[in-house]
């Protein structure tokens, strides 16, 4: 569980770039944190696995707030994906996948038999792919590869942000779907962070609607798409989602 | 060329003290320089001054060095002794710089991604920072080494052997071909230091598209 009370971030050289964000994460949940840049979503992610301090108010996982908790212990526990993967470039896909279990001191057996069950698990074939290096897979692959490392320590929390948001729509959709498999499978306690809203619908189970540091609400799809609240509707006319339901009121 | 025929194993001797002179002190450059370089990645406030000291040393004419730490106690009693430390100091720029340019320059995503999983500061450093800044740090070994292979020649003149004596007694004697005969061992080194290095700084680059 992840819960935020009362929280804010204010870098020491500038404005405050979060104010008084309460949230809830329950076990198990996908929650996306919908909004524009600059809204506050990357930051409220890395204060989970306190990448950054709050400035004021508490940050709990699993019960216990982030400042008590041991930093490596805390974020060895939670799986990071980011936009571009953010993998280790003179590494292979098998050393990016079996880092830190190798850190973990884990036996070389077990260390490859988690690697290539990682791999399969999300669509790439061991055989083909683990000795390859970063600059050799696609940007989708890479991805694959970094959403694979997240979860090879078998993290119960997973934060991502923009996963697939430097990706070709066809790669992008295929991942999405993927995901929604993996979800099912995993039951992570899953944050993910975008802009888009056709991606926070598809994929979240509530979404958080996020501007200017603030968190203006959290909904459900279906309760996303029928609000009334014009911050929400201009989001889903901005992505041509509400036109249908205009033209249904009409008739 | 006459000469240098003619003295195969002087000159063989004084170009293995001039290859021993040199890697001793490249390799105490290294051992100094590159935890400078990462100390300087690790507290702001103290790169003015490592930097700054680094670079007045660079700054002070290298037989002036040699004279300067002549007086010293245990260092002056062995001429080599002071060359081996000159040539250090001189080395430490380029490699203290190039290390410190090759972590700060590590992807801000790879960083980011590295301390998410949660690698403690020691495992970030030898995990991924020096792996993937080890092609850099070799390029400042390389041209420290090229520029001692010729800075130490100058050892000679304060009586520390090495190729330089060749150089030294052939200005003395107004006979170049006993220049020739420091010079162009001191030349080859320094190429062939330079290709070797280089093989190496190749093989330690990370692999990129």
């Amino acid at each position: 569980m992840i819960e935020f009370r009362n929280v804010s971030y204010q870098p020491s050289n500038g404005e405050a770039v979060l104010q008084d964000m309460n949230l809830v994460v329950e076990r198990g949940e996908t929650l996306v944190l919908l909004g524009r840049s600059g809204s506050g979503k990357t930051t409220s992610l890395k204060l989970i696995n306190r990448l950054i301090q709050q400035s004021g108010g508490d940050v709990r996982v699993e019960g216990k707030s982030t400042t008590e908790w041991d930093l490596i212990q805390l974020r060895r526990g939670i799986g990071y994906v980011i936009q571009e993967a953010g993998l280790f470039p003179h590494y292979t896909v098998a050393k990016n996948v079996g880092l830190l279990l190798k850190i973990e001191r884990k036996s070389k057996a077990e260390i490859r038999e988690r690697t290539e069950e990682m791999l399969r698990m999300v669509d790439l074939d061991p055989g083909q792919f683990a000795d390859r290096y970063p600059y050799q897979l696609s940007g989708g692959q890479r991805q694959r590869v970094g959403v694979a490392r997240a979860l090879a320590a078998d993290p119960p929390i997973l934060l991502m942000d923009e996963p697939f948001g430097a990706l070709d729509p066809l790669s992008r959709s295929e991942l999405q779907q993927h995901f929604l498999r993996m979800r099912e499978q995993l039951h992570k306690t899953i944050i993910l962070v975008t802009h888009d809203v056709r991606e926070a619908l598809l994929l979240g189970i509530r979404i958080g609607l996020m501007e200017s540091g603030k968190l203006l609400g959290t909904y459900t799809p279906e309760q996303f798409k029928s609000s009334h609240d014009p911050k929400v509707r201009a989001y889903l006319e901005a992505f041509g989602l509400c036109e249908a339901e205009d033209e249904r009121g009409k008739s | 060329m006459n000469y240098i025929f003619a003295h195969p194993a002087e000159i063989a001797n004084s170009a293995l003290l001039h290859i021993w002179m040199v890697g001793i002190s490249m390799l105490l450059a290294i051992v100094i320089g590159i935890p400078l370089g990462i100390l300087m990645t690790r507290h702001r406030k103290l790169r003015p001054a490592i930097l700054g000291s680094a670079n007045i040393i660079q700054t002070i004419p290298s037989l002036a060095l040699f004279g300067f730490l002549l007086p010293a106690p245990w260092l002056g009693e062995r001429a080599y002794r002071i060359a081996v430390v000159t040539l250090a100091l001189y080395a430490l720029l380029p490699i203290v710089r190039n290390t410190f340019q090759g972590i700060t320059g590590v992807d801000p995503a790879v960083r980011e991604a590295a301390e998410g999983m949660g690698l403690t500061r020691r495992q970030l450093l030898f995990q991924v920072e020096l792996p993937l800044s080890a092609g850099v740090i070799m390029a400042g070994v390389r041209t420290a080494t090229v520029i001692s292979v010729g800075v130490a020649t100058i050892a000679a003149a304060i009586g520390a052997g090495g190729l330089g004596e060749f150089i030294f007694r052939g200005l003395a004697m107004v006979n170049n071909q006993l220049i020739l005969a420091g010079a162009l061992p001191a030349a080859v080194l320094a190429l062939g230091s330079d290709l070797i290095l280089g093989w190496i700084q190749g093989r330690l680059t990370p692999p990129h598209a």
